[in-house]
């Protein structure tokens, strides 16, 4: 499992984006996510495979572009893995999710 | 720069990535809007003209691949650069993507120096690719140049009306000889910025340069609605720019400037000349020798506009014209009929 937050990548966007630019942008990430992952669980409970690999991959990416790389790699790993059998893997991505977000944007307002 | 100021369309169902685009876009000095799906996309770029798009592919209500095949059937939008921007994996999506006609592929999250790359060359090829299409309509019809743009060229040609024009500066080498090289390139550059105002400015299609003089074509392949008074008020206008630059010219202490025009009407053989690597748009034919003779009698004639017969008949009297005659001229078995133009008398 990669690190949490790849600061590396975090500060890379600070830099090119603009610091005040990634809080703003976090805070969208932070509105979206939600919508995400009722989907995810919608998806699931809904038995359909595809939608649920869409949401996986939304979340992917938007992790990545945070450099949130923990989060990214589970997210992967449900996008590519298929319709599981329960929602556990949901349960923790969305439990990482929940300790990601204030991580990162403790990092954002610095 | 080129590529400064572009206008951007940026489609991408999710908010962050949109968010994250457009503001990358506009920090690289272009214009960034912004649509959630396919279908808006498509929507937008009917309604208004955009120099490129980031595209998803994975969207919901129309996605990327639908969006290019789309484009790829649309004449207005088909030359629109495309660059897509996913993070789906697997070489099958970039290949369809660039089958599709897409410029390029870029991972996400996207590296702003990349991506500034990307659009940088996306933006350089599209402004070739214009400046071409620009080109290709300067020397055809906008017909030729769809047909161009689509079919390919092919060499060969066709029989068109039209009235076709020679000019050139009289006495040219007495005054190369007068001064340096530089002077005379300096002073040939003015004149056919002069001529080709005036033969632009009438709808005519300058399709030769040679040394002191130029070929022009009237009504083939832009279409002028009478060729031969188009010919005629631009050869006039030639003659009005002439004497402004010989005031100038006068008050540096230069000699003066003398043009002689020779224009005629008719049937020209216009097309693709030359060979598959290199071909010009030309005019071939009697009306073409014609003009080229008539231009030449200028000097004899001491006129400084001479016009054929067909072009006078074709004027109505709209411009005055003295006759002078049938002419014996070089190259031709029989005497043609010859007017000078009476508001340029001096040759």
């Amino acid at each position: 499992m990669p690190e949490a937050i790849d600061r590396t990548v975090f500060s890379e966007l600070q830099q090119t984006a603009g610091a005040d630019f990634v809080v703003e942008l976090l805070d969208t990430f932070a509105e979206e996510a939600p919508h995400m992952f009722a989907e995810l669980r919608a998806a699931h409970e809904a038995g359909s495979a595809e939608r649920f690999r869409r949401a996986a991959h939304s979340l992917k990416t938007n992790a990545n572009t945070f450099g949130a790389a923990a989060l990214g790699h589970m997210a992967r790993e449900l996008e590519l893995s298929g319709l599981p059998a329960d929602a556990s893997g949901v349960d923790a991505l969305q439990m990482l999710f929940d300790t990601t977000m204030p991580a990162l944007q403790e990092l954002a307002r610095g | 720069m080129a590529e400064r100021g572009a206008r951007l369309l940026v489609v991408d169902d999710n908010k962050v990535n949109r968010l994250l685009l457009a503001r990358n876009v506009t920090l690289q000095g272009h214009q960034a809007e912004t649509a959630e799906n396919g279908r808006i996309a498509l929507e937008m770029l009917r309604r208004s003209g955009f120099d490129l798009v980031l595209l998803d592919i994975e969207m919901p209500d129309m996605d990327g691949f639908q969006v290019m095949e789309q484009l790829a059937t649309d004449k207005a939008l088909r030359d629109v650069p495309v660059i897509v921007t996913s993070s789906l994996e697997g070489v099958a999506t970039i290949v369809r993507c660039i089958e599709l006609g897409a410029d390029d592929y870029l991972h996400k999250p996207v590296n702003p120096v990349l991506l500034k790359a990307r659009i940088s060359s996306s933006l350089e090829k599209k402004r070739l690719r214009d400046q071409q299409k620009a080109l290709v309509e300067r020397f055809a019809t906008s017909a030729v140049a769809a047909d161009l743009q689509q079919g390919g060229f092919a060499l060969g040609g066709k029989r068109v009306q039209a009235t076709v024009m020679f000019c050139d500066i009289r006495g040219f080498t007495t005054i190369v000889e007068s001064q340096g090289p530089e002077e005379t390139i300096e002073l040939l550059n003015t004149w056919y910025t002069l001529m080709f105002e005036a033969i632009t400015s009438q709808s005519g299609v300058v399709n030769q340069m040679i040394g002191d003089g130029l070929m022009a074509i009237f009504g083939a392949p832009l279409p002028v609605a009478e060729p031969p008074l188009a010919a005629v008020r631009a050869a006039l206008e030639m003659m009005e720019m002439i004497e402004l630059l010989n005031a100038e010219r006068a008050a540096e202490g230069k000699p003066a400037l003398a043009i002689g025009v020779g224009i005629a009407t008719g049937d020209v053989f216009a097309g693709y000349t030359g060979t598959q690597e290199r071909a010009t748009y030309t005019c071939v034919g009697d009306t073409v020798n014609l003009a080229a003779r008539l231009e030449a009698h200028t000097k004899q004639a001491g006129r400084g506009i001479l016009i054929d017969g067909a072009t006078q008949s074709a004027l109505g009297g709209r411009v005055a014209s003295d006759a002078l005659g049938p002419v014996q001229l070089k190259g031709k078995a029989q005497a043609v009929d010859v007017f000078a133009l009476a508001a340029a008398r001096r040759a």
